[in-house]
């Protein structure tokens, strides 16, 4: 039922009028037309789709030994397509599972970052005054640490238990993401629109949900897209060292290290965790960067 | 000037002190002891063992006594390597892991900067889309997936480079640091030729650079004498962070390269529970990446005029 003094036109108008297209619109067109990170969106959804089913679907087991097929070089005989490792392990099968442990990494300890992240940057930014000072002092001063060695400490305290490696990762990785958050709540704060907002009587709850929210939205998707490699590659710098995951289990990092030693007599070892790896950071960093370009088309 | 520097160091003393305590006591909480060997020793030379070295005390007392040592520069023994200082496993490591980095970070510098203001004149050009794409792989690719296929490619399959083992006694030779400096400097290089391509572009479009063209000065000249100058500013403030970064892979480049420096110490260390060790790597690490982080500061402030420290 229309209402009494509707515009005459009403219709007219409602099939004529353009859709509005929200910013997030044109940042999905924006991204979508940026060819490296289209590829690797694919790249990345397949290597997801691999480290989530194929260690169910593949025929060998990552932690299997054949004690007849020590150091095999890549062969489709027996579908030994990466080779088998020093003990005679299915080389393609660990990259499987090293690479679903690098993946969970990366998502775990980047929502620890994040959520330490905003929390601090918001409160810092919302607060201000010297509640601010003194928490941004905090993290100035993180900053300039050597962090890994703060985690290699506490990897050698607890054991390598891996949920720690998480946590200890991603509390290694916030202080940006504070930075970022902090920075874009104050500018916010004092934009017009807020205020416009705030003299027409909208309530807070809806302010921070309709505008600061989504303000603070972009950079912060952008920038823990881009801290998941990151976080990646501290879990296996640690795992190469001997710190992180333990056998049977492994990771990317830990299959480079062995990779490293056995390099000489079985190079397969190496380049195929190696490549695994890469591939999938570059994945991360183009669509981190695609994003950037997508949602803050002005640094472009 | 002074005054900014005093309170910097008022700030880094709390810091170093904060460090240390956390160090001490997390490292104490690691379960096993130094003392753990293959076939446990017998209860009572365990007992003088740990009442030799002093880790029977309670666990305060031990902190207050390494606090007092600390504060006279005495970093204890090594609870592991029998008749060595800490001091001493540090200045025979520290010059390899000291030679490494600053030739890195050399390195790093001037070739970041070299590609990065290339990647700037050309932007938008093949030129420019090849150093950025060197960029991202050298960003992408870790030191420890870089430094074992480069040892197995230019040192074994090539045999150009010798792959590691970089002894004390044969000395530092150049072809035994080729290879661990350019795997610990080539990230660096990467994130530095970013960061200059910007800063490069940034000033290219500046209207100072826009006069000295119109003067009719020519290009190089514009280039060299005016546009570099301004663009390195955000390189020094990136120093900082930087040295933290090569701290961290010089780790993975001794265990890599085998190199006897004190990145590999500390692991061994942590892992062997060797207390003191890991605490003076700790001390010697973040008082030196505090230092570092202050002088790019401050020779930032020097070159940059807009800065004052009050």
């Amino acid at each position: 039922m229309a209402p009494q003094n509707a515009h005459p036109n009403a219709e007219l108008l409602e099939q004529s009028a353009i859709k509005g297209r929200s910013l997030w619109d044109d940042a999905r067109a924006r991204l979508m037309r940026n060819r490296a990170a289209v590829t690797s969106m694919v790249i990345l959804g397949l290597l997801v789709l691999l480290a989530i089913v194929g260690p169910y679907i593949w025929p060998h087991n990552h932690a299997t030994i054949y004690r007849d097929a020590v150091w095999l070089p890549p062969t489709f005989e027996n579908l030994h397509i990466f080779g088998t490792d020093a003990q005679g392990r299915d080389l393609f099968a660990r990259v499987l599972i090293g690479l679903r442990m690098s993946l969970a990494v990366g998502v775990v300890a980047t929502s620890v970052s994040l959520a330490i992240g905003v929390l601090w940057g918001a409160t810092a930014g919302f607060v201000g005054g010297r509640l601010d000072q003194f928490m941004m002092r905090i993290v100035d001063i993180l900053y300039s640490l050597p962090f890994i060695f703060f985690v290699i400490i506490l990897m050698v305290v607890f054991g390598r238990n891996i949920i720690l490696i998480f946590v200890a990762i991603g509390a290694v990785e916030w202080l940006t993401m504070a930075r970022i958050v902090r920075g874009q709540t104050i500018a916010l704060r004092g934009m017009e629109f807020v205020e416009a907002a705030e003299a027409a009587g909208v309530s807070r709850l809806s302010i921070i949900r309709r505008h600061i929210v989504p303000n603070v939205l972009g950079p912060v998707v952008v920038y823990a897209t881009l801290t998941i490699p990151v976080v990646i590659l501290a879990e296996s710098f640690l795992s190469f060292l001997g710190l992180g995951v333990q056998e049977p289990l492994t990771s990317l990092g830990r299959l480079i290290a062995y990779g490293a030693q056995d390099m000489e007599v079985a190079w397969w070892t190496l380049i195929f965790p190696g490549a695994t790896m890469m591939l999938t950071l570059f994945c991360f960093n183009f669509i981190g960067d695609g994003l950037r370009d997508a949602i803050d088309p002005k640094d472009r | 000037m002074f005054g900014y520097i005093l309170r910097r160091l008022l700030v880094a003393i709390p810091t170093i002190l904060i460090i240390i305590t956390v160090a001490f006591f997390m490292m104490r909480a690691a379960p096993g002891s130094p003392f753990d060997t293959e076939r446990p020793m017998p209860e009572e030379v365990r007992r003088n063992v740990e009442a030799h070295f002093g880790i029977d005390r309670p666990l305060h007392e031990q902190y207050f006594n390494y606090m007092r040592d600390l504060a006279q520069f005495d970093f204890g023994p090594s609870l592991k390597f029998r008749d060595k200082t800490v001091s001493e496993i540090i200045s025979e490591g520290f010059p390899v892991s000291a030679t490494i980095g600053a030739l890195s970070i050399a390195l790093a510098i001037f070739m970041g900067s070299l590609l990065g203001s290339i990647a700037a004149l050309r932007q938008n050009k093949p030129a420019d889309f090849g150093v950025m794409g060197l960029a991202m792989v050298g960003i992408t690719i870790p030191p420890f997936v870089m430094g074992p296929v480069l040892a197995l490619t230019l040192g074994l399959y090539l045999g150009w480079l010798p792959t590691g083992g970089l002894d004390p006694r044969l000395g530092m030779t150049p072809d035994r640091l080729i290879l661990p400096v350019v795997t610990l400097a080539l990230p660096q290089i990467a994130i530095i030729s970013r960061l200059m391509r910007a800063s490069m572009i940034e000033v290219l479009r500046s209207n100072y650079i826009r006069t000295a063209h119109a003067k009719g000065l020519p290009s190089r000249a514009v280039i060299t004498r005016h546009a570099l100058r301004a663009a390195v500013l955000p390189l020094v403030s990136y120093l900082g962070p930087a040295s933290a970064a090569l701290v961290t892979g010089s780790i993975v480049i001794e265990q890599v390269f085998q190199l006897p420096g004190i990145g590999r110490q500390f692991v061994t260390a942590a892992l062997q529970r060797d207390y003191t060790v890991v605490m003076g790597v700790v001390i010697l690490y973040a008082t030196l990446i505090i230092t570092l982080n202050l002088l790019a500061d401050l020779l930032y402030g020097v070159l940059n005029p807009k800065v004052r420290y009050e």
